[in-house]
């Protein structure tokens, strides 16, 4: 089965290429109380690259997500989000520079009172000048994508939580945005799920080459990212012969103590001889 | 464990940040009204919900109040011979007070918790950072359609529930009382003025916006997982009870000086 393109090309992706780095943090911290969760944390998301961003729980890798998007406000640092700095912008700014970014929450954070179609059509809905013909298409094709367009009228308390993380997946990209925000897409699930998770990762990533940061506290989820891409002829993620790189370059950041222990590729890595990290990958 | 020790201060350091992100909230809500889009589906909506949806309990506690008073009443006025101004003292306790207020209070219950927990259930799960996420106001998507149909929707359960309590009243004057129901009714309508129907109709519209601000606000703030859904919901409902009692009387009490009513 040849995979089903996603349709519109976004007419401002000509000018979201020429602005640089998709993601930068710039020695940005945040704490809550008296918890500095991120303390000086500084990294780049290049455009096309897939990043992967590890850390125990409560490092504040999803913080990082909502950082990115404007959700949360760093106490200090710069943030800037495909060239454009959001440190200081105001919620309304910060909507457009949102509608190229789009995110799949870590518990799905499915609208419950919608279906499945309202759920991956909400924000196609509000921007309350596309034809309902035109809603209904892209609706079809991102479901098609994730491979649940019988669901389109079901509700999300009726799919399973494998099932929602594809429909976010599918809300996520239907706008097709320059970049792509993942948090903890497989956390919760058993493994035949969580492979499949990531296999339409894969997919979304070679597919479309969008730019995309993940959140994850499985290292074999990255692992499989780095060393397999996904093949359009069988329509599954294949390994890729062994040394060869992907086509889109897959970087791995470590969250230590509120700070970066790790930035680099899965190479440097494995080769890392800091104790923490020897420890965390073994 | 370690004794936390209580600091006035945080307390009310904690007390006026809470006024601020309240007043805030409130004044986005309201100034959504003037901008696009609107949500008029989303206010259709709402206004079904809370309108027809508490329809019943307002009838119910309109009727009841009415005839309850007529009751309590009947003893008093009779000792003196004047049972026949039974349908003067229901007409203006209703308009005036009763209407406006139980039903504030009957919609609180029903809507204020509602709103609380619709709301504080989307914040635990993520619900309404997914909205901000896909480029939508929560504020003017959620926020504000609830205000304004429970502002317009208070109003008009007002006017039925006062309504009702004449009937109510009517029906315990004719049936139980053995007087006309014509002399009650002319009676009711008599004696009520300008002043005494404007303060009924005032009130509402404010206690609208303090069911749906207050119920919004807990919603909105909610922390803490399904505990705290469940402790917004109380403390909306707690807080816009006693908000609306407490503005009731200022609000009387302004309109006397301000309007010179008597």
């Amino acid at each position: 089965m040849s995979a089903p393109t996603l349709p519109i090309p976004s007419a401002d992706s000509a000018v979201a290429e020429s602005r640089g780095d998709a993601i930068v943090f710039e020695d940005v911290a945040i704490a809550f109380d008296e918890n500095r969760v991120l303390d000086g944390i500084s990294f780049r998301l290049a455009r096309g690259e897939c990043k992967a961003l590890f850390g125990v729980a409560g490092s504040g890798k999803s913080t990082i997500l909502k950082l990115a998007l404007g959700l949360m406000k760093p106490d200090s640092g710069r943030i800037s989000v495909l060239g454009q700095d959001i440190t200081d912008m105001t919620e309304a700014q910060l909507f457009e520079v949102r509608r190229h970014v789009g995110m799949v929450f870590q518990e799905s954070a499915l609208f419950d009172s919608l279906n499945v179609k309202e759920n991956v059509a909400f924000r196609l809905m509000e921007e309350h000048d596309v034809a309902p013909e035109e809603i209904d298409g892209r609706v079809k094709e991102a479901l098609q994508f994730v491979e649940l367009e019988h669901t389109l009228n079901m509700f999300p308390s009726e799919l399973s939580g494998g099932m929602r993380r594809r429909v976010a997946i599918a809300r996520g990209i239907i706008t097709q945005p320059d970049v792509l925000l993942y948090d903890s897409p497989t956390g919760g699930l058993d493994p035949v799920t969580s492979t499949r998770i990531i296999e339409l990762i894969i997919k979304q990533r070679d597919e479309y080459k969008t730019s995309s940061l993940m959140v994850t506290h499985r290292l074999q989820d990255a692992f499989i990212m780095a060393t397999h891409h996904f093949d359009k002829q069988t329509n599954q993620m294949q390994s890729l012969p062994r040394g060869q790189q992907g086509e889109v370059p897959m970087s791995f950041l470590l969250l230590h103590d509120g700070k970066v222990l790790f930035d680099g590729d899965a190479v440097e890595l494995k080769k890392s001889q800091d104790p923490y990290i020897r420890e965390y990958i073994s | 464990m370690e004794l936390e020790l209580f600091s006035p201060a945080e307390f009310a350091k904690d007390k006026i940040l809470a006024i601020q992100d309240y007043a805030m909230l409130a004044g986005r809500a309201m100034g959504n009204l003037f901008q696009r889009p609107l949500y008029l589906g989303d206010m259709m909506q709402q206004a079904d919900l809370i309108g027809f949806g508490s329809l019943p309990i307002v009838v119910l506690t309109g009727f009841f109040t009415g005839a309850v008073l007529a009751v309590n009443s009947a003893a008093t006025l009779g000792r003196f011979g004047s049972l026949s101004l039974i349908g003067q003292l229901v007409s203006i306790s209703m308009v005036r007070e009763l209407g406006p207020v139980l039903t504030g209070l009957m919609v609180t219950g029903r809507n204020a918790s509602g709103m609380a927990s619709e709301l504080g259930s989307m914040v635990v799960t993520e619900q309404i950072d997914a909205m901000r996420a896909l480029g939508t106001d929560p504020i003017k998507k959620l926020v504000t359609p609830r205000l304004f149909a429970t502002v317009i929707m208070l109003f008009f359960l007002t006017i039925i529930s006062d309504l009702m309590g004449l009937i109510g009243g009517n029906f315990v004057s004719t049936l139980m009382l053995g007087l006309n129901s014509r002399e009650y009714w002319t009676s009711a309508w008599q004696t009520l003025v300008f002043s005494d129907v404007f303060t009924g109709l005032i009130k509402p519209v404010i206690f609208g916006f303090i069911i749906a601000s207050i119920g919004c606000y807990y919603g909105i703030s909610a922390k803490g997982g399904t505990q705290g859904v469940g402790r917004a919901t109380t403390q909306a409902v707690v807080a816009a009870s006693v908000l609306i009692l407490v503005v009731d009387f200022f609000v009387t009490r302004l309109l006397y000086v301000l309007l010179g009513f008597h």
